[in-house]
């Protein structure tokens, strides 16, 4: 029936051995280019990272994070920096985590799959990209003056939480999207409800992922300076804003939003665009522990995405 | 007739000896109670017109087998039964699925979905516990009801479990992860699971098509013994489990239902061609 038809050998094995040894060689090839890009990155971050040590190592010391901004270089400090980019951060995170968690879950499991929700889609995703001057430009012209939050941490915070609500947003879908849909399907077949399924299911499955885009959207935000100028922070600060814990009743106060501010970024820049040599090692100093800011951020998303999907296998 | 339609018949009698004198009684008892009727069930996918005209009854605490080739719509059909479709967008059912004694169509657009997944049960191809312990697994369904007393938890989870022949190698280790069981263990939890809720039908769809030998016996042997307990419909592509467990076969194709009868006239003596065909290996 069937017709094998006969053709000339071709396993030669000498043959096939050298061409294996040609093909290997573009393995050897691109590896080496590899290597040699990547280092241009690493060896570029290494070079920036110990420069800025080396300059900024000996100003670091308890004085300097208990201090504030002076005319006097070895008597400055960032005291005003870091609170302001604390309370900055605070309140973009407890602006941008509920929203963007509620739109992430909202788009992912509830939103009807029209074309409405596929421009909302689209929108959303775009958002990440556009640059961060024009979420600071919309932040002056709605919160500053419409809305009259003024030149302050609300204002600023909000801003910040802007512009990684659609980071919050893309990771929560990502993530809830990486659930099986055998496990879904498994909680819809026994009666629950789509809220019961992700209260109960895709909430706490999806966690880490969740989780680690919000670090990564505040690593973001940390060091953004642009939108923060752009509304109006003070590039010289000698006093903290209110205290958020009082001693009388109700114990919290929240005078500290309408505050003025300035955080890490703007510190930074101010010291650097001085002339004296001095101010620029105070410049490295609060650059070194803005970036120890930033990786101990990653670092925590890193530990908790682990721990947290340590329990779930698929 | 030839010798792989003999060795089908014959494998099925041998794994379950006791059946022989069951078929006997059964073919005296004519009139079995039912649990729910099909009747001119079509199902659409969008466009596609997915099962057509379908007519079967599912007996009182019996065990229904659908086989046929694959994308023949057995899982489509299963999945009526327990409005899964009504999760996607563009899925559309006609006629209806009687369900017994309340004489209530689940197909209907004024029966909530989830009330109909409360009284049928599903058991997946797939074993896919929650990541959560074994406990929180079982009494999941039970939670959904908003039951939150501990002992009565306590008490359907192990009734559960014992029934799903599970207990005596979990109890010392409720509250572990279900993901540390075995394949067949975690196939186990999931019937636990679907059991805890009291169903009046249970859905299986190719229950040990991802399990090895061993667990498929002890998933068959399951499976007949909560006969008792609940009307089953089983999907399955083995034609010998369907022979071995089940009372009554309905062999599909094409989104149609060819024939359904008794297991035993369906394996023995087909009035179809088509199901000879199949189920003798000539085809599919």
């Amino acid at each position: 029936m069937s017709v094998v038809l006969r053709m000339k050998s071709i396993n030669n094995l000498e043959e096939i051995r050298r061409i294996i040894g040609q093909h290997k060689r573009w393995d050897l090839i691109f590896m080496i280019a590899g290597i040699l890009a990547l280092m241009v990155a690493v060896l570029t971050f290494m070079a920036l990272f110990a420069h800025m040590l080396i300059d900024g190592m000996p100003r670091l010391s308890w004085d300097f994070f208990t201090s504030f901004p002076s005319r006097r270089p070895e008597a400055a400090g960032i005291l005003s920096a870091w609170v302001g980019t604390t309370l900055v951060m605070l309140v973009t995170a407890i602006s941008a985590v509920p929203l963007g968690i509620g739109s992430g879950v909202y788009l992912e499991e509830y939103a009807p799959k029209n074309l409405l929700t596929e421009i909302i889609e689209i929108n959303v995703t775009n958002l990440a990209g556009v640059p961060s001057i024009i979420y600071g430009l919309l932040a002056l012209g709605l919160f500053v003056y419409k809305l009259s939050f003024g030149q302050s941490i609300l204002s600023a915070g909000l801003a910040l939480a802007l512009l990684i609500l659609p980071v919050v947003i893309v990771a929560t879908r990502e993530a809830i999207r990486s659930i099986p849909v055998a496990i879904r399907e498994g909680a819809y077949a026994l009666g629950a409800t789509k809220w019961q399924t992700v209260f109960d299911h895709l909430l706490p499955y999806s966690s880490a992922g969740i989780l680690t885009g919000i670090i990564i959207g505040l690593a973001r935000a940390i060091g953004e300076t642009a939108p923060i100028i752009t509304i109006g922070a003070l590039t010289f600060i000698a006093f903290l804003p209110p205290s958020p814990v009082s001693n009388e009743f109700p114990y919290l106060s929240f005078e500290w939003l309408t505050a003025p501010f300035t955080v890490m970024p703007i510190q930074m820049f101010n010291w650097v665009s001085r002339p004296e040599e001095a101010f620029q090692l105070n410049a490295a100093a609060a650059g070194l522990v803005l970036v120890v800011m930033t990786l101990a951020m990653n670092g925590l998303a890193i530990y908790l995405r682990y721990r947290m999907r340590k329990n779930i296998k698929w | 007739m030839d010798w792989q339609f003999i060795y089908v018949i014959v494998c099925a009698k041998i794994s379950s000896g006791r059946r022989i004198m069951q078929t006997d009684q059964e073919k005296i008892v004519e009139s079995i109670q039912c649990k729910s009727e099909v009747k001119n069930l079509n199902f659409y996918y969008g466009a596609f017109n997915a099962l057509k005209n379908i007519d079967m009854v599912l007996h009182d605490k019996k065990i229904t087998a659908l086989i046929g080739p694959s994308g023949c719509g057995k899982s489509t059909f299963l999945r009526c039964f327990n409005r899964m479709h009504d999760l996607y967008p563009g899925n559309r059912y006609e006629g209806k699925i009687i369900l017994h004694p309340d004489d209530v169509n689940i197909l209907a657009a004024n029966v909530d979905p989830i009330e109909v997944r409360m009284r049928i049960s599903m058991v997946f191809q797939k074993p896919n516990p929650f990541p959560k312990s074994i406990y929180e697994n079982v009494a999941y369904g039970l939670r959904v009801r908003g039951i939150k007393q501990r002992a009565l938890l306590d008490e359907r989870v192990e009734v559960a479990l014992r029934n799903s022949a599970l207990w005596d190698e979990v109890k010392d280790r409720l509250h572990d992860l279900a993901f540390n069981l075995s394949g067949g263990q975690q196939q186990r939890l999931c019937i636990a699971r679907a059991l805890a809720t009291d169903p009046e039908i249970l859905l299986f769809d190719e229950p040990t098509s991802a399990l090895d030998p061993i667990a498929t016996a002890s998933i068959e042997e399951l499976i007949t013994d909560l006969k008792s307990k609940v009307t089953i419909l089983i999907v399955t592509h083995n034609m010998q489990q369907a022979a071995r467990v089940s009372d009554y076969t309905a062999y599909m194709y094409l989104g149609e239902l060819i024939e359904f009868n008794v297991t035993d006239t369906i394996f023995i003596k087909p009035k179809n061609k088509q199901t000879e065909d199949y189920i003798t290996g000539r085809f599919g």
